[in-house]
């Protein structure tokens, strides 16, 4: 099987461009946004890394070394088109408008973190594994009975792969035709456990042979092949040619959560060697010498800037008012059952009255 | 001045495709999805005719996978549809208790309102028909104890056809659970237009003065068969009370009741232990401790597994359990 899905790369990890063809769709521009995209979401996980250690945000989810995966096939979306993320997706829901003030807000344990701005469709980040397939597969639905030419994308890892709700949710959308793409990030590890214990199955794109799928393997760190491979699925959703699963094969540099010690089952040296090797961010910096459009004070202004943002989305989260207590409340049901609306009664009442 | 309303006598199962084909019909927002529901018209018969009617793209024969089937319909409801999803037993809602439980009644609270789950879960169940193993469980109080989530239980037509459209309308994941018992056990008059029955409001069944027996589902069937007799051989007045809606109980039918006659027995199909009759007793003792002229009684089924058919009826709350927890109520 493995033979039958070759890991697919547009650029290798020198930088060198393998399709020709393709590459001409893609202007040095369009790489610079996915080097920038992919730079903001580094700095923002390193970040995050540092704040979960100073007590000013919970446990933490890192996505380091996923960039490339996530970025890539997050450009590939349009507006109306609806995605959904996993809770390590950070990198893949801030390219597409998550904004890092609900990222961070997210991180702090806040209801908000998980809603996205204004007509942008993203759910909140499924946190039992495998769960937000079937969903996206009916989000999808619900865009082709509509008539519209809108897709969803779901993201999940190797782990979510032995998951029933991974089954189902490709059945479903196989059988219905929905315009979904399944966009899974292998990245060798379900906390613990490598991929080859996770399954006797040699990749993970070949399980959508069963369902008749449109499946291909890609290398998760060509930011630029994730996001052609991503389009043409999307287009073929988009065109009635039903859904795709995609296996993008990825690596995270750090553990699972900041509450994890990886060194107990990996030895962390093979992340030191891909940091200087199949880095995704390191491959498009390769690429832009190659062609002459690699400028230092630009990566020095963009970084600047998107430090800035950060300070500023951190000023946001931590001067962020505390919580109403409606939160708790007034979202249960559109209007509180009798049980729930004696139950703030009797809250206020032990505490006078005060609602935070 | 009356007004003369058009009804029919139907069986429970005809006045719920009544309510469903009323949904299609006059919102195409509404979709049926389930195993079987399409062509063969549901195992017993609750959609026949309606995918004829309303077409395959309404009426969906989806494949045979419960947390699939929950799954898009979450998705479908998030994205604007009402789905209607059908489980085609509730001992077989366990694959999907996850999409329910960890997705479905919380949308609406982790989007503060953006995306919610305007989704109805039908599922016939029960014990006493004598069904293979698995299709008889009775766990409404699985349901009960989940926060946001409605719990509906008919046991009649008229009843299922107004709470069944109430629940369709309803913003928010309704369980709607079909004693299959009550299937084709009786027939009412139901008016052909559109009604709806509000959530959380018993129906008294019978008024009396001695005692008040709360219980839903098949078991309003044993209830009126007891009282029957106790009212014929012990002359004990019983109101019997169907709650109709588990989830939110109707906490003032139950205080106005037991208020009036001072005594209370509560029969449930389900194993007792952590039971929606435990949930009667709560509010009885909250409201009307101080009326209570002895000890509420509750009738339940036993706390074991609910068994293959040949013993079911030893398991199953009988007249006889129901009687005697009257009397015993009555004599105390």
């Amino acid at each position: 099987m493995i033979n039958d899905f070759p890991m697919q790369q547009l650029i290798d990890q020198d930088g060198n461009v393998l399709d020709h063809e393709r590459m001409q769709e893609i202007s040095i521009e369009k790489v610079k946004d996915m080097y920038y995209f992919m730079h903001r979401a580094r700095l923002l996980d390193k970040k995050c890394v540092n704040l979960q250690r100073q007590g000013r945000i919970g446990t933490y989810v890192q996505y380091e070394g996923q960039e490339g995966a996530q970025v890539g096939s997050a450009l590939a979306l349009e507006e109306g088109d609806w995605m959904f993320p996993t809770y390590r997706d950070h990198a893949a829901t801030l390219t597409y408008g998550q904004t890092m003030k609900n990222l961070l807000l997210n991180w702090r344990g806040r209801i908000e973190g998980g809603i996205a701005p204004e007509g942008i469709h993203i759910f909140p980040p499924a946190v039992p594994i495998a769960s937000q397939l079937p969903q996206a597969a009916g989000a999808a639905l619900a865009e082709k009975k509509k008539g519209t030419d809108r897709v969803s994308l779901v993201y999940f890892g190797d782990g979510a792969t032995s998951e029933g709700d991974f089954h189902e949710g490709l059945n479903f959308a196989s059988v219905f035709q929905t315009p979904t793409v399944f966009f899974n990030q292998n990245n060798g590890y379900a906390i613990s456990v490598p991929v080859e214990k996770q399954m006797n199955s040699e990749t993970i794109a070949q399980k959508g042979l069963g369902y008749d799928m449109n499946c291909l393997r890609i290398d998760g760190n060509d930011v630029i092949g994730v996001y052609c491979a991503v389009k043409d699925a999307v287009h073929k959703a988009r065109s009635g040619a039903g859904p795709t699963l995609i296996e993008a094969v990825t690596w995270r540099y750090g553990a699972h959560t900041t509450a994890d010690d990886p060194s107990k089952y990996r030895d962390q040296s093979e992340s030191e060697v891909r940091r200087q090797t199949t880095d995704p961010l390191l491959r498009v910096e390769k690429y832009l010498k190659a062609q002459d459009a690699w400028q230092e004070q630009w990566k020095q202004e963009i970084e600047a800037q998107i430090e800035s943002e950060i300070e500023t989305a951190l000023e946001e989260m931590e001067s962020y008012p505390e919580p109403e207590m409606n939160q708790l409340f007034d979202y249960v049901f559109e209007t509180p059952t009798w049980t729930i609306q004696q139950q703030i009664d009797e809250h206020l009442a032990v505490k006078g009255g005060k609602t935070s | 001045m009356s007004v003369a309303v058009e009804t029919k006598k139907l069986t429970m199962i005809q006045g719920i495709n009544d309510a469903l084909s009323t949904a299609l019909n006059e919102d195409e927002r509404t979709l049926i999805l389930g195993e079987d529901v399409g062509v063969n018209g549901g195992v017993f018969r609750a959609t026949e005719g309606l995918q004829e009617k309303y077409g395959s793209g309404r009426v969906i024969d989806t494949p045979l996978a419960e947390s699939g089937i929950m799954g898009t319909s979450i998705g479908l409801a998030a994205n604007g549809f009402r789905p209607i999803a059908e489980m085609q037993f509730l001992g077989f809602v366990y694959p999907a208790f996850n999409q329910i439980m960890t997705h479905a009644t919380r949308l609406r609270q982790r989007t503060l309102g953006r995306y919610t789950s305007p989704l109805v879960i039908r599922a016939p169940y029960g014990a006493g028909v004598r069904a293979p193993e698995i299709h008889s469980d009775s766990v409404e109080a699985l349901f009960t104890h989940m926060p946001g989530i409605k719990v509906v239980v008919p046991s009649n037509a008229y009843d299922a056809k107004g709470l069944l459209l109430e629940s369709i309308a309803d913003p928010d994941p309704v369980i709607f659970l079909e004693p299959m018992r009550c299937y084709r056990s009786s027939k009412t008059e139901v008016p052909e237009e559109k009604y709806k029955i509000e959530l959380g409001k018993a129906a008294t069944l019978k008024e009396g003065e001695d005692v008040s027996i709360f219980t839903w589902g098949a078991m309003t069937i044993e209830t009126m068969k007891a009282v029957e007799q106790l009212e014929a051989e012990k002359e004990i007045s019983c109101e019997v009370i169907d709650l109709r809606t588990l989830y939110p109980l109707d906490r003032d039918a139950i205080a106005a009741s037991v208020q009036k006659t001072t005594r209370a027995v509560v029969v449930q199909e389900a194993p007792l232990t952590g039971g929606v009759s435990s949930e009667v007793l709560s509010v009885i003792q909250d409201t009307s401790f101080l009326y209570l002229r002895s000890p509420v009684k509750q009738v339940g089924g036993l706390d074991v597994p609910v068994p293959v058919y040949s013993l079911e009826n030893e398991y199953l709350p009988s007249v006889d359990k129901i009687k005697y927890a009257v009397e015993q109520t009555v004599s105390f």
